[in-house]
Formats: C-alpha cells, structure tokens, sequence
C-alpha cells in the first residue's frame, strides 16, 4: 500500500516560490539588461557602463571604500575575535553577544546616533566625506566581521602553538605560522560579509554626506529615474562580481562560518 | 601587563561601537536638538514618539511588516526543508542553490530584481502591500531554510516510521513527531527572519507603497528632512530599541546559562 502523502510534496510551495521570486527575478534583470526600451537585444548598456568615465569612477571608488573599510574591519576585528579566543580571559559568550549585539539594532538608527557625535566632534561632517563613510561602515560592520573570526580562531586546537613553542618558536612566530594560516578559512568569510555590503550600501554614505556614488547608489539612482534597463546592467555587473567572489572563496571558506548573518 | 592590554583594547572597541548609541540615549532624555549641548531633563521626545500618528503608525507597521513575513518565511522555509530533505538528488540541489541566491546577493540587487519582476513585468501594484511582503519574505526564507536542515539532519527517522506503523495519519505523525524535533531550528528561524525584517532598508524602498514606511525608511527620509522634533524622537525610538535588545539578550543568556546547568 503506497501512501498517497509523501513528505517530499511538502516542498512544492517553496520551490514555486523559489522559482517565481528569486529565480525568476534574475532571468528578468538578465533580459533587462541586455535589451534596449522597444525589446531589441543590445550589449549597449553594457558597453555603456564601460565607457562611461562616470561609471568606472564609481566602481573604482566602491572599490577604494570596500577595500579600506575591510582592511580596518580585519585589523580591529582580528585582534578582538583572538583576545576573546584565545586571550586567557574567561571564556565567555557574553563577551562575545556584547561585540556581536550592534548588528540586531536597525542600522539606519544606529547611522544616525554616529552622525550626531561625529557633528559634534566635526562641526559639518560633510567636508570629511570619506573619512567619515569609512568609520560609518566600520562602524555599521565590524560585528559581522568578529563573529566568523571567532568562530574560527576559537576553534584551533591549542596543542599545535603549544608543540610550536616546544620545539623553540617564540609567540610571534607561533602566531604567524599557526594561528594565522589556521584562521584564514574565518578572515576569508568576514571579508565576504564586510566587503560586498560596503561596495553597495548607499544608505550610509546619503546619511552622512557623501555626495560621490559607489556601485549601489547606481542603481537607487537608475531606479528612481525608471531606467529599468540600465539599473538592470549595474545589478547583473554586482551580482557577477558576488558570484565570482563567492566561487573563489567557497573553496577556502568555513562552512558556518560563512554564515555570519545566520547565527543567532 | 598582556592581559591589561588585551582587557584595555576591548574595552575601546566596546566604545566605539556602544558610545553612539549611549550618547544618543542620554540626549534623548534632554530637550537638546544637538549633540554638545546639554539643557535641561525632559520627556518631551518621547511623548512625541508616542503621540504622534505619522510615528505611530510607522513603528507599527514596520513590526507587523516584521511578523508577517516570519510567519509566512516560517511556513514556507521548514515545509520547503522538510520537503527538501525527503527529495530526489536534483530537486535538492535546485532548492539549496536558488536558497543560497538571497543569502549571497547584495540586499541592492535582491530589491531591484524583486521589484522590476513583480511590479514592472509581473504588474502588481504596489499599494496592496504584496511585493513588499513577496520582497521580505524572499530575503527572510533562506535563513530560516537553512536553520531547519541541520535539525532534519539530527532527527530521529524511526519516530516517524513508529507512529504511521501504528496508524498515524503521516500529517498527524509530522505534527507531532516531526515539528516538535525541529522546534528549535524553527524558533531560530523565526527569530531572524523578524531581525532580517526590522533590518531592511533596500527591498522595502524598492517594493513599499508611497504612503508607507518602516523604520529605516523613515529614518533615512528623516535625516534629509529640517523637523528637529522629529528627529529627536527617533533619538528615544533608538532608545527604546537599543534597551529592547539588550534585555532580549540578557534573558536570552539567562535561559541558555540555566539548561547549560540543567545538562
């Protein structure tokens, strides 16, 4: 007797779902992007995106900011994410929920409260652009960049830094040539989790201040002038540039640890 | 001496990321319109926030927002999982790749796509709310998808195969066998889900109803705008947030720490 319910049904709703709201979607920037207003197929939006000064000037400078604010994330976070790890101080998660905690409080609030002291301290932030999207990104997302560092640092066994220092390396050396490389797989996925959201999202530089665009105010400023097709090209450019990102990365990267946002 | 270091260094990234918000609730407390200058005790933002409509209603709708789309993700992302579980290699494979696609995806582009799909090919009208729900819930799902696997994985199959051996319907069996072993990945999920939610700013802009507002978007709208009283009282909203969270924390803490005992 086959029974006429089978567990496997159960996901019907959700791959309609997946098939109509996330798949589909994408096919349809993809078309976008690669036709003109009547339909036609055209590959001038893409070679508008590339020979346009403006455009390349923006991608270089969502370049120049993603990689500054990474870098600062990695050299603040590290350290944090080792000290909690590794530190000899009690091992504790409360320590770890009160680095981790700023990214559950709605980011736009958390901008604003940034905004009111560096006012204070600078008088008119906007003459200081992009010092000031970098400590605004900092700001926004060292959390996720502690939390996959942590998770990896925590786990490397402490006997291979003590057969180091066994056999004569010295703390520095133990840290460069074990910890380190050991740790790579949790700094890979942190980059992962701070470098794309700072290349697009705009919402911080609007806030304070800063008038240059990176790759995601292309396409909030493609969106709110109705040019489907050229928004389209930019997101298809983006989303390129995630996906080779991320089939580099999936190679080195931690499984969990990847998923920073997941973890609760 | 290494120690005091280590303890003097996280304490200044502490700083860093709770001075802001700190600040911002001592201010709240004040009638100041800026930071640096200090006057005199008041509950005046606060009255605001809670007095006006334009922020009432948009603090409200910002959390229904929030539950529905944890509701619908919930139902969506564990019957997809436990469907997923029990499938066939390559429709599996074609759920945890599309699943990953929201994960990896820039929120920017997620909204964009979202809404040229639904609203400019797909013509729904925005004011019904459903692209901005369909938005949510497409950024939601993946996660709560992905805290389901891991508990299908722990579970034990033959509870399940006992209770249709003795005659449970299989709904009855996945209602009281299956559900409750997934309990905690779907708790999780919910929990994130709503945090995905209250978090947005890109798909919400791209997908709301002009007359509609969540948190973010409003706050972002507010910071362009002169209203000083306004602006203020997001300065006690933040507040309240900042205190909500960190006694969700605190008891989430508290709860863990006493089944770590109980073990």
């Amino acid at each position: 007797m086959k029974k006429y319910f089978s567990r496997r049904y159960l996901c019907i709703p959700y791959c309609i779902f997946l098939i109509f709201f996330v798949v589909l979607p994408v096919i349809v920037i993809f078309y976008y992007a690669v036709t003109n207003g009547e339909g036609e197929f055209t590959l001038n939006n893409l070679s508008a995106f590339f020979s346009s000064g403006y455009a390349i000037g923006t991608l270089l400078y969502s370049i120049a900011i993603a990689f500054t604010v990474t870098v600062v994330c990695l050299l603040l976070a590290y350290p944090v994410a080792y000290i909690l790890a590794k530190g000899g101080i009690r091992k504790n998660n409360v320590l770890l929920l009160l680095f981790i905690t700023p990214m559950w409080i709605n980011f736009t609030l958390r901008i604003t409260a940034l905004k009111e002291v560096l006012t204070a301290i600078e008088g008119n932030i906007a003459y200081y652009p992009f010092i000031n999207t970098i400590i605004g990104m900092t700001y926004d997302f060292l959390p996720f960049m502690i939390l996959p560092l942590y998770t990896t640092i925590t786990k490397i066994d402490n006997t291979f830094s003590e057969a180091a220092q066994d056999l004569g390396a010295d703390s520095v050396k133990v840290f460069f040539r074990i910890t380190l490389p050991l740790s790579v797989p949790g700094i890979i996925s942190g980059v992962m989790m701070v470098f794309l959201p700072a290349m697009t999202n705009y919402v911080i530089l609007d806030m304070l201040y800063n008038s240059t665009f990176i790759m995601g105010s292309l396409i909030g400023s493609y969106f709110s002038a109705y040019d489907w097709h050229n928004g389209s090209m930019i997101s298809i450019i983006l989303l390129f540039i995630i996906l080779a990102a991320n089939f580099v990365t999936d190679r080195f990267a931690d499984g969990n640890a990847g998923k920073g946002r997941a973890i609760l | 001496m290494k120690r005091i270091s280590y303890v003097f260094f996280l304490i200044l990234v502490l700083m860093f990321l709770y001075m802001p918000v700190f600040l911002l609730a001592v201010y709240s407390f004040t009638d100041s319109e800026s930071m640096g200058i200090i006057r005199a005790f008041s509950l005046d933002n606060y009255k605001t926030l809670f007095t006006t409509p334009e922020l009432r209603n948009m603090i409200a709708g910002t959390f229904g927002l929030a539950i529905v789309t944890a509701v619908i993700s919930v139902i969506l992302g564990t019957s997809g999982a436990i469907g997923a579980f029990y499938s066939k290699r390559g429709i599996k494979t074609f759920i945890d790749e599309a699943n990953q696609i929201p994960v990896v995806n820039a929120d920017v582009v997620t909204g964009f796509a979202v809404c040229i799909c639904l609203i400019v090919v797909m013509n729904m009208r925005k004011e019904t709310f459903v692209p901005l729900i369909i938005g949510h819930v497409v950024l939601a799902v993946p996660f709560v998808y992905m805290s389901v696997i891991p508990k299908l994985k722990q579970m034990d199959e033959s509870l399940y195969e006992a209770a249709l051996d003795m005659g449970a319907t299989p709904f009855t069996a996945l209602r009281k066998i299956v559900l409750p072993q997934l309990a905690s990945g779907i708790l999780s999920g919910f929990a994130m889900a709503v945090t995905l939610s209250l978090d947005d700013y890109f798909i919400t802009t791209y997908t709301k109803p002009a007359t509609f507002d969540t948190i973010s978007t409003y706050v972002v709208n507010a910071t362009r705008g002169a209203q000083t009283e306004i602006k203020t009282a997001l300065w006690a909203l933040s507040t309240i947030i900042f205190i909500a969270i960190a006694l969700i924390v605190l008891c989430m803490n508290i709860g863990t720490g006493k089944e770590r005992k109980n073990v």
